[in-house]
């Protein structure tokens, strides 16, 4: 898979990330964590699969495992950021006793918290989510840093063998915002429509 | 109905198969012990115990959006920490029935228990919450039954509030 590329720090670009994860995406689900990662995924197409979130700070993980559960038959990416993460951290853990064999948590990690001033989070300190995953469980828990493992993670999260985690180290600059709608109901309602049609709006 | 007084955690789960409730998020509470071993034992429920209560409110918006009707168990404290999840389901208008057991409500021994259960019906409220008490037995699987109804026809969280006379206060042999 061509066009994953690599920013000025050598470390992956966050929107080609994205680009190759949502690529031929037959049905996948995602959900995009608050800030940068929601713009990533309007950014690669904003299409009804798309559940771009306007806030609800570390409740990405969570929102994700019961779209998982409701829909076991379709894949789910839940796709945030380090600092989303740390903040519903102890998710793993309830994703992890679920064993939801349809979800990836994909983890956008900057080390920093970049919507409000690119302030330090504490992956830039060490903070290994890859080994916080494990400890909680999820088995599958990868760090990701080259265009061969994005592609290698792709193939995962279709390939149902979940649950998923990945901490993916992107270069921090920021990318041109890429807004999708801000009426919340709108998000709701047309991924609903989408996985279930238009009996959505009678249930 | 049989006795309610001892029959009421059985009526909630009457309720929950009648409303086709297919996902049970909780944080444990003593007064829905019964209750969640009823969930437990039940194939067609997937029960998920949480770190922390917002995750629940998260959880319950992840169903909705896959078709699924969840509903959030918890006590009082747990309010809490659900705060500002809250805003997902006002924000999209998506349903999140609660069923809260009171602690720090009436004849509480815990003082720490005290705060956050004589704020919760406020803390809700202010967070756009429709909330019912039910403070006898035979009150408590009405009031659910309206909390549930009004969660998934008007789109809204929603929250039963059973209190501590129905559920007895914890006395540490006080």
């Amino acid at each position: 898979m061509s066009g994953i590329e690599l920013g000025a720090t050598g470390k992956l670009k966050r929107r080609s990330v994205v680009r190759a994860l949502l690529q031929d995406r037959d049905g996948l689900l995602a959900i995009g964590g608050l800030g940068a990662p929601a713009w990533d995924i309007t950014a690669a197409g904003d299409v009804p699969e798309n559940l771009p979130l306007w806030g609800g700070m570390g409740g990405a993980a969570m929102m994700g495992l019961g779209l998982a559960l409701a829909q076991p038959t379709r894949k789910v990416a839940v796709i945030t950021g380090d600092g989303e993460m740390l903040m519903g951290i102890g998710s793993l853990a309830t994703i992890a006793v679920q064993k939801p064999r349809n979800l990836s948590i994909i983890v956008l990690d900057n080390e920093h918290y970049g919507e409000t001033g690119m302030q330090e989070t504490h992956t830039r300190h060490g903070v290994d989510l890859v080994t916080m995953a494990r400890g909680a469980g999820i088995a599958d828990a990868r760090l990701v840093r080259t265009a061969e493992e994005v592609i290698a993670l792709r193939a995962a999260v279709h390939a149902g063998t979940g649950p998923i985690f990945a901490q993916v180290k992107i270069d921090e600059a920021s990318e041109p915002l890429v807004l999708p709608p801000r009426e919340a109901s709108i998000l709701q309602a047309r991924m609903r429509e989408a996985i279930m049609g238009k009996a959505a709006h009678l249930q | 109905m049989s006795d309610a007084a001892a029959d009421w955690p059985d009526q909630i789960y009457a309720l929950l198969k009648e409303h086709d409730i297919r996902q049970v998020a909780l944080v444990p509470d003593a007064g829905h012990s019964r209750l969640i071993k009823r969930c437990l034992a039940d194939n067609d429920i997937k029960v998920a115990t949480l770190t922390t209560e917002e995750e629940g409110i998260a959880m319950l918006f992840g169903a909705w959006l896959g078709g699924e009707k969840g509903v959030l168990l918890m006590q009082s404290s747990g309010v809490g920490n659900c705060i500002n999840m809250l805003s997902v389901a006002i924000a999209h208008r998506t349903p999140c029935p609660m069923i809260v057991t009171m602690r720090g409500d009436y004849g509480e021994f815990n003082p720490f228990q005290v705060p956050m259960g004589n704020a919760t019906q406020t803390v809700l409220e202010a967070m756009g919450t429709l909330v019912k008490r039910s403070d006898t037995p035979e009150d408590v699987a009405p009031t659910v039954n309206a909390t549930l109804r009004m969660a998934f026809n008007t789109y809204r969280p929603t929250a039963t509030l059973i209190g501590q006379r129905v559920i007895g206060a914890k006395t540490f042999g006080k």
